[in-house]
């Protein structure tokens, strides 16, 4: 395509080079361009419409509702209100309890391997190995360590602890399984980082007589800054999305308590056919998501 | 079922069957005319249009899956101008893919579907109407048990061919039950004997009921005590909920008295039941008729089966039902339709193999058959065939009884009483079922 462009350019004779210049940047990006319109921006403007009717897909009568979607998610003496929160909830508790850990376990993880020693290379494969791992396997096998009654964690530990019935335990569960199963990948993203912070700037740390701590402070986390930005915007997103763990590990128990937002969603859109709600439901989880990115962006901006 | 009596007049018959069937898919309209013609057609037990490939669609992908797959090989090489190809999806998947892929003009030929799923198929057009293949197929109540056939009828039409029964028994752990002077042999029939013998086993040591607080079979459970208590899950038209009257709150306080009395440990986990019954832990769990080749493949695992114990002041169990259904397609085609037929009645005549997967055949025929009693395990779950109870079939009562899941996990996990948490469940499928009513049409 960019030699198209060019060739365009030179035939007209006059302002080749302004033309081109203009158009290049956008034909490099019309191919991510064309993907997004497609797969992310048209449907999300289409749920939008969805969301302002009742919507089943396979039948003819989707009568339009206006807000309505949306006023059933504020009024307690709708089907969907007690539910929909409940399940907002649980996906606000899971993130704030798993965001810390995937954002502080890893930068230790990743400062261990970072350091010389035998078999680093080995450790590094360890603490990565689990992310293979899909999210069936993960969860059925941590669902029968768990096990709250025939569990080989219980045993071992010789506590009697309801890890995958109970709270706040499903919490613990959920979160530590996650924080297992995860780590290794923000983990790899910090070391990344770490490898991009110059040497010399540890020499000069050192020059100064800077201890461990201080190289820490001063130029570890500083350098780091861009890559923390990065890993807290998604782990923030991803535990948000959280949706395998709480539909195979707890399966929403006790009581619905840790369905996650996105488990209640599928299951009003896709098993009850109710996109319309569904969609609106979506849209409010969104906004949330974007007012928390936004502070997320405001906070890292305003410290430096 | 027999090849020998088949005549040319009974094939033309057919085909006009088909036909019908044909036209009554395209919309509501001609499906008048199509219960005039079609009541004089005759069994269509062979096809000799010309070669056609049928695609069927299901979920069989447990244990289960092999045997539907050697039936459908043994159809193939008896018929060769049909060929069947099967493919399996998770249920879950398979019932939110097949709407998707009729609607795109791509669905499957046939299919199953579990009973309960039958009603808010047909609401959303994605299955046909059946009435003239059951005509076509000499087909009647009377060849299956009343519920079961009842079951396949949305609005006045039917829309499934029953294949299969799958109702929940009682499994038990016959060295558990020696190990607390218990006769293996013999295991309790009514609520008495039931909680004496669990009294026994609490003294062995042993909590013989493990109750769980998940749909699998937690829900199942407690609707078989509620139906045993006399109620019903819902109203017969599910205009309302009526799981939290009386019975529900008994049946569900029965379940939860198993974990107060200690005949049941707190909190199970999700299959931890089914474990302990293996594993020796629990003497009795309540599941389905699945699980018979489940616990055959467990090594040293000396079990049983009966009917549930009689709980409550009448005998009842939850069951489920396979039923096959032909999916709506875009241009339909009249050879296809009438293969699909073959298809499902020769897979009926011979449900004797699938009872071997672990079910009961729908088919009355081969359940009252010698062979199928000679099934042990099968023909114990079986003979509950007339105490078994089905939802009501109306569009999207899956929707409802899923709320009643929930509350089961709550009062089951201590957290909320039976009685607050079925009558807050209450409320909600109530409503639920009025924004079905509005969104199907009552």
């Amino acid at each position: 395509m960019a030699t198209l462009t060019a060739k365009a350019g030179t035939a007209r004779a006059t302002t080749p080079v302004a033309w081109s210049g203009r158009a290049t940047p956008y034909l490099f990006m019309a191919p991510y361009l064309v993907l997004f319109g497609v797969f992310v921006l048209a449907p999300a403007i289409y749920g939008l419409w969805v969301s302002l009717h009742d919507w089943d897909f396979l039948l003819e009568g989707r009568p339009f509702v206006g807000l309505d979607n949306y006023t059933a998610l504020f009024d307690p003496a709708s089907a969907v209100y007690g539910d929909f929160w409940m399940s907002m909830r649980a996906t606000g508790v899971f993130t704030l309890l798993s965001v810390p850990f995937l954002v502080v376990l890893p930068l230790g993880v990743a400062l261990l391997l970072n350091r010389p020693f035998r078999g680093r290379t080995f450790f590094r494969g360890l603490f990565f190995a689990p992310y293979v791992l899909g999210v069936a396997v993960v969860c059925l096998m941590w669902r029968l360590l768990l096990d709250p009654n025939l569990g080989l964690v219980d045993w071992l530990l010789g506590t009697d602890i309801a890890w995958t019935t109970s709270l706040p335990w499903g919490w613990v569960a959920l979160v530590g399984v996650t924080v297992w199963w995860t780590l290794g990948f923000n983990g790899v993203i910090y070391l990344a980082g770490m490898q991009d912070i110059p040497r010399e700037l540890y020499d000069a740390a050192k020059v100064d007589g800077a201890g461990r701590w201080a190289e820490f402070r001063h130029v570890t986390l500083p350098g780091l800054r861009p890559v923390m930005l990065f890993v807290v915007t998604t782990t923030i997103l991803a535990s948000a999305n959280m949706f395998g763990q709480s539909y195979l590990l707890t399966q929403g128990a006790p009581g619905g308590e840790t369905r996650t937002a996105i488990v209640y969603i599928l299951q009003q859109g896709l098993a009850q056919y109710k996109m319309g709600s569904a969609s609106a439901m979506s849209y409010v989880l969104t906004l949330a998501l974007i007012v928390v990115s936004v502070i997320n962006f405001r906070l890292f901006r305003g410290r430096s | 079922m027999s090849l020998d009596n088949l005549t040319r007049r009974r094939m033309l018959g057919l085909g006009l069957g088909a036909l019908v069937l044909t036209g009554c898919g395209g919309g509501g309209g001609p499906r008048q005319a199509a219960q005039q013609t079609t009541a004089s057609t005759a069994a269509p037990t062979t096809y000799t249009g010309p070669a056609v490939s049928l695609a069927f669609w299901n979920g069989f992908t447990g244990g289960d899956g092999p045997f539907m797959k050697r039936l459908v090989e043994q159809f193939n090489a008896a018929h060769p101008t049909i060929k069947v190809t099967m493919n399996v999806y998770q249920w879950a998947d398979y019932y939110a893919k097949v709407p998707a892929a009729v609607a795109a003009g791509q669905g499957p030929d046939l299919g199953i579907m579990h009973v309960d799923s039958v009603a808010t198929n047909a609401a959303r057009q994605v299955v046909l109407p059946l009435d003239d293949v059951a005509k076509a197929l000499n087909l009647s109540e009377a060849d299956f048990s009343p519920p079961v056939w009842q079951a396949g009828v949305y609005k006045g039409a039917r829309y499934a061919i029953p294949l299969d029964v799958h109702p929940l028994g009682m499994f038990y752990n016959k060295t558990v039950l020696s190990k607390a002077g218990l006769d293996p042999d013999n295991p309790p029939k009514t609520g008495e004997e039931y909680l004496a013998a669990l009294e026994e086993l609490k003294k062995a040591g042993i909590q013989g009921h493990w109750a769980t607080p998940f749909p699998f079979t937690g829900n199942m459970q407690f609707g078989s005590l509620l139906y045993q208590h006399g109620g019903q899950l819902f109203a017969d038209d599910a205009s309302v909920s009526r799981f939290a009257e009386e019975p529900g709150v008994q049946a569900l306080t029965w379940l939860v008295e198993l974990i107060n009395k200690g005949y049941s440990p707190k909190n199970v986990g999700q299959d931890a039941d089914f474990i302990a019954l293996q594993n020796g832990k629990a003497a009795f769990n309540w599941n389905g008729i699945w699980s018979i080749n489940t616990l055959r493949g467990v090594k040293n695992l000396e079990w049983g089966v009966a009917p549930l114990p009689q709980i409550g002041t009448e005998p009842a169990a939850w069951a489920g039902s396979h039923q096959f259904v032909i999916f709506k397609q875009r241009k339909p085609d009249q050879n296809k339709l009438t293969a699909a037929k073959v298809f499902i009645n020769w897979i009926s005549g011979h449900s004797i193999e699938w009872a071997k997967a672990g079910q009961v055949p729908a088919r009355k025929s081969i359940r009252d058959g010698a062979e199928f009693q000679a099934l042990k395990e099968q023909a114990a779950i079986g003979s509950q065939i007339d105490n078994l109870y089905f939802l009501p079939s109306v569009a999207g009562i899956g929707d409802a009884s899923a709320v009643v899941d929930q509350a089961i996990n709550a009062a089951i996990l201590l957290k909320k009483s039976p009685k607050d948490a079925l009558t807050e469940a209450a409320a909600k499928a109530d409503k639920i079922l009025e924004q079905n009513r509005k969104k199907y049409g009552a």
